[in-house]
């Protein structure tokens, strides 16, 4: 494959459009379909067939306003019709030419578009995210061809470098560093993997961009196999995510059809393969050693580093583990270049961040803003605020390794320091906004629950404290415990963290710790008067009884 | 296993095979795969009840799963489990006695923008509340 051959397809794809100009894209992604898109799309090919107009109807992916899904866009107009039912199909194959029905109309003027900056989401939504020449149309690949034929692997991993770009798995570690201590490495055989095991409850970007377009995770892959040397690659994804892994098969299949997997490629010395491996549903095989165990066919748990994996990690061979979002913007930055890259964002995090916005807010969805965006403008910007009248209460991010983040500190930039800063983490991307119909004991008892029964076990302080801070936080729920207990739940909180084996134990304390720092006097409420001011307790109960 | 080329590490995919096939992995299954792959059974059994995808009971006719993911807890899908697990008078992860109906949870399915979230015989609904919730359960008993 060449760059003209590269160019030919996509010419042949815009030749296509410009015939056709008109066309429907349906999200088909797991938010709309499962509020059945598939079955309006149907309903519209049936319409477009039966009265014969000239128009398209594709499938696309997500289209990131998923609150008001299934989500409809039109060509050429970019309109984009919101609540679509399959009733609705009649009239909109009837108006394709004067005004959509006012009631399905969804304004691409609206905060929730205007304040949003796509990377790696330029091409959710708007291409099928089943044909890899659709994705070619879109400058797909272009990265990949320029990189085998142009660049030398060190020089790809400068470029990575220059971009700024930290791993969007949560802990933020310089990408182009990691890129290049695998490279620097010596060792015959090397592994890349990519990490898609989304375990973080709340959080679905990952998800997103596997189902709106696989083809740019696999570029990536494919562009760092080439920058450290390896000649094979795994996608570790989650067996929850049925349509993910569809989509990616299929883009494999696609890819190696075109010839950017196997071997050779573009005629250059290089040759890489991908394959698929699917998790079993344990929070911990986001930890890079305990995936590399589960690759390996064995109990996903970790063990202490180091060796790092870039130095001994699958099968002991130097391996590259990133994470889904990493991948995703390795084309645009090798197709725009790192400086532009780094142009975007803060001075120690650079680059955009996908969100996954949901819980008490209006616009749930997926988003993608520059780092340094105060959450304020996310939150009440972008997410529109809270419905039903209720008052904010706190933002969660970060999973149960996050914190919660009150209204205080609503003005701050997120990146990863200032995250850090207010007890919590950037993590993958889930944000969950809380309203005053939360308590914030509960949420911390919900979350040591999650790390309990997700402890893999191997270590004590992780395996016996979580249980012990749950059986805590438990007694503060139910209204029976005392003020030692408070203190208690504060060593075992500093113990914890400091003693366990890997990531899930050491951040455990994490939501504990942030509710405490914030809303202690919640804490101090159930446990002294009994409680609780969201009434979620059941310590509210025994109140009255005593009463 | 023979698109794995009967290799040790395809213990996980030959177990999700065959858990597709048979709906759960049975004692004989277990032996069958942990012999074929030349694995001692003790690892086949620590990998099938590490990973909780994986079940070693037959599931009921119906599944019924409810997201505990935290978008779905805030907005009340604790609730709906007991609600769930009332009307069906099991524990979540148990199946009715009469095999009809089997009550899961799962972590997070990824569907936060459509909480709560459950998936009723691999179909997902959103925002789902008691009384669809109960409908739903009665229209299995028959």
């Amino acid at each position: 494959m060449t760059l003209d051959e590269l160019e030919q397809i996509a010419n042949e794809v815009q030749a296509a459009k410009e015939k056709s100009p008109r066309a429907l894209n349906v999200c088909v992604a797991a938010g709309c379909l499962s509020l059945h898109s598939d079955a309006i799309k149907s309903a519209l090919e049936k319409e477009v067939q039966r009265t014969g107009v000239n128009c398209r109807v594709a499938g696309t992916g997500c289209m990131g306003l998923c609150s008001l899904g299934p989500l409809v866009n039109r060509e050429p107009d970019g309109q984009l019709l919101k609540n679509v039912a399959e009733a609705d199909a009649a009239e909109i194959v009837e108006k394709l030419e004067s005004v959509p029905p006012e009631r399905l109309l969804c304004s691409r003027e609206q905060p929730f578009f205007q304040r949003q900056t796509a990377v790696v989401l330029e091409n959710s939504g708007r291409i099928n995210p089943e044909k890899i020449e659709e994705y070619i149309a879109a400058e797909g690949y272009q990265a990949l061809v320029r990189a085998l034929t142009e660049m030398a692997p060190a020089q790809i991993v400068q470029e990575v470098s220059k971009s700024g770009l930290r791993g969007r798995g949560g802990a933020g570690y310089p990408t182009g560093l990691k890129w290049g201590t695998v490279a620097k490495t010596i060792g015959t055989t090397k592994y890349v993997i990519c990490n898609a095991d989304e375990g973080d409850p709340g959080a679905f970007m990952d998800r997103s961009v596997l189902e709106s377009d696989p083809h740019r995770v696999l570029e990536g892959m494919i562009v760092a196999g080439y920058a450290v040397g390896a000649s094979q690659g795994y996608i570790y994804v989650r067996a929850e995510y049925p349509l993910a892994i569809k989509r990616l098969q299929a883009a494999i299949r696609d890819a190696r059809r075109l010839g950017f997997l196997g071997s050779q490629i573009c005629n250059a010395k290089f040759s890489f393969d991908i394959e698929i491996r699917i998790g079993g549903g344990a929070f911990v095989c986001g930890e890079e050693t305990a995936l590399i165990a589960s690759i390996e066919g064995r109990r996903g748990t970790p063990r202490p580093r180091p060796p790092f994996p870039a130095q001994s990690g699958l099968w002991q061979m130097p391996t590259l583990i990133n994470n889904v979002e990493s991948f995703a913007n390795i084309p645009t930055i090798l197709r725009r270049g790192g400086e532009w890259y780094a142009s975007l964002g803060t001075k120690k995090s650079k680059g955009t961040k996908v969100f996954a916005l949901c819980g008490k807010v209006r616009n749930v969805g997926l988003i993608e803003v520059p780092m340094g965006t105060p959450l304020r403008q996310i939150i009440f910007e972008i997410g529109g605020g809270i419905p039903d009248g209720h008052r904010f209460k706190a933002v969660q991010t970060g999973g149960p390794s996050g914190g919660c983040i009150p209204e205080q500190s609503l003005d701050l930039p997120v990146d990863y320091e200032s995250l850090k800063e207010v007890g919590s983490i950037m993590g993958s991307g889930g944000m969950i906004v809380m309203d005053d119909s939360a308590c914030m004991v509960n949420v911390a008892r919900y979350f040591m629950e999650f790390c309990m029964s997700e402890s893999c076990g191997k270590c004590i302080p992780c395996r016996a404290g979580t249980a012990q801070m749950f059986e805590l936080l438990t007694r503060m729920t139910s209204g029976t415990a005392t003020p030692q207990d408070l203190e208690l739940l504060e060593d075992l909180c500093d113990m914890v963290s400091s003693t366990s084996l890997c990531g899930l134990g050491q951040s455990a304390p994490n939501p504990v710790l942030s509710t405490l720092r914030y809303f202690r006097e919640e804490y101090t409420e159930h446990i002294v008067d009994k409680h609780c001011r969201a009434g979620v307790c059941e310590c509210n109960h025994l109140a009255e009884v005593s009463a | 296993m023979r698109r794995h080329g009967f290799a040790r590490e395809a213990l996980i995919e030959t177990l999700h095979t065959v858990q597709e096939y048979f709906g759960y992995l049975d004692k004989p299954s277990l032996r069958f795969v942990a012999a074929s792959l030349r694995v001692p059974l003790s690892q086949a059994y620590g990998v099938a009840t590490f990973y909780h995808y994986f079940t070693l009971k037959p599931p009921g006719k119906h599944t019924c799963l409810v997201c505990l993911g935290t978008a779905c807890y805030i907005k009340g899908a604790g609730q709906l489990l007991a609600t769930a697990e009332a009307s069906l008078n099991v524990k979540a992860g148990e199946t009715t006695l009469d095999g009809n109906v089997s009550l899961v949870t799962a972590r997070c399915i990824g569907s936060c923008s459509m909480a709560p979230a459950f998936i009723f015989d691999g179909e997902t609904a959103g925002n789902v509340n008691e009384n669809a919730l109960r409908s739903k359960l009665a229209g299995w008993k028959n």
